[in-house]
């Protein structure tokens, strides 16, 4: 839910990265993270297990200058990944501007990607959103791994609504900036239409 | 449904720092804060120094909407007030409808007194929540309502 304060010229937003486990959700916030000068972000904040996987969600605010005199400000989540942290995941959507999913490319992958998409749009209907209607861009992660299944076919399987697709390979950053890029877009985008 | 976006005038912005300012005194507490339930810091006043309060507003919120969801399992509504004690410094949460009342103290006050003062300045807070919710916004030109596509490739150049 955007925030816009007039007497500190500040708009907050919120994007929420969503995706099976370890289709590498915390990597781009990771990347995003370390490729950013200090000054424009905040912490990176990861609750998570012992075994770095995320517990509960993953934080880091980030500020990407100034529009119109206003101080545009990003909080970036992603959500637990693993099947059973539902309850977790569902409470992350509330109060979303916009929606990264991040499909992992593997062959193998493709019934969790499935499923987290199904789930996605579940958890939106029931936080009162409709991903037809948010800013929503798919990222088609892992690109540089042997098994993976052609852009085309996870496109045609995972695309809803001509959303911006995005081939990455988070853990060298490739595509990371943009699918940020594409999601904060439409959520300013958003922003005009009032 | 999804909560409507908060749009905080200046004058608006003011009144809330000044109620924050005066608990903070009668609560003898160090920093006091107020968050939307989504994690977004709306303001703060006190001792902030090198305190991340963009990050205690996002885990402060987290926390509130675990437990909310604890509460739901077990037939609450939700959970109106949360505490955490450490050995020096402590935080207490109020819910107050949409948004929460972060208060962090130390020695120098108690739970008792930081709760007592908490409940007496919520209902204040209530109102002026509902004030910002119905209030009529057609006056305020909206920063984006004249933003080019140009403008918003510069913020990533």
């Amino acid at each position: 839910m955007t925030f816009i304060n007039y007497a500190s010229r500040e708009i907050n937003c919120k994007i929420v990265y969503y995706g099976p486990g370890l289709c590498g959700k915390t990597t781009n916030l990771q990347y995003i993270f370390d490729s950013t000068a200090p000054q424009s972000r905040g912490k990176l904040i990861s609750l998570a297990t012992e075994t770095d996987r995320t517990l509960f969600f993953d934080f880091m605010p980030l500020e990407l200058g100034t529009v119109r005199g206003f101080k545009t400000r990003f909080h970036l989540y992603t959500v637990p990944g693993q099947v059973f942290y539902d309850a977790s995941r569902k409470l992350i959507l509330k109060g979303v501007d916009g929606v990264v999913f991040v499909a992992d490319s593997q062959e193998e992958r493709m019934d969790a990607n499935i499923e987290s998409l199904y789930n996605l749009e579940e958890n939106l209907k029931a936080q009162g959103y409709d991903l037809m209607k948010i800013p929503y861009v798919l990222q088609l992660n892992k690109r540089d791994l042997r098994n993976i299944i052609p852009v085309s076919d996870l496109t045609s399987e995972l695309q809803r609504k001509g959303e911006p697709v995005v081939e990455a390979v988070a853990a060298t950053g490739q595509g990371v900036f943009d699918t940020l890029k594409a999601v904060a877009k439409q959520v300013l985008t958003e922003l005009r239409k009032g | 449904m999804a909560d409507t976006p908060i749009l905080l005038r200046e004058q608006q912005y003011h009144q809330i720092k000044a109620v924050l300012a005066r608990l903070r005194m009668d609560a003898a507490a160090r920093v006091v804060f107020l968050v939307d339930k989504d994690g977004q810091e709306i303001a703060t006043m006190g001792e902030v120094g090198n305190l991340d309060t963009t990050s205690l507003a996002s885990l402060a919120a987290g926390n509130v909407a675990a437990t909310g969801g604890m509460a739901q399992l077990i037939g609450e509504k939700e959970f109106p007030t949360l505490s955490h004690e450490g050995e020096k410094e402590s935080i207490h949460i109020s819910v107050i409808g949409r948004l929460l009342l972060v208060i962090v103290f130390d020695e120098r006050s108690s739970l008792g007194l930081v709760k007592l003062r908490s409940k007496q300045v919520s209902h204040q807070i209530s109102a002026m929540i509902h004030e910002i919710e119905k209030g009529d916004y057609d006056d305020l030109e909206s920063p984006f309502a004249g933003i080019t596509d140009e403008d918003i490739d510069s913020l990533f150049r």
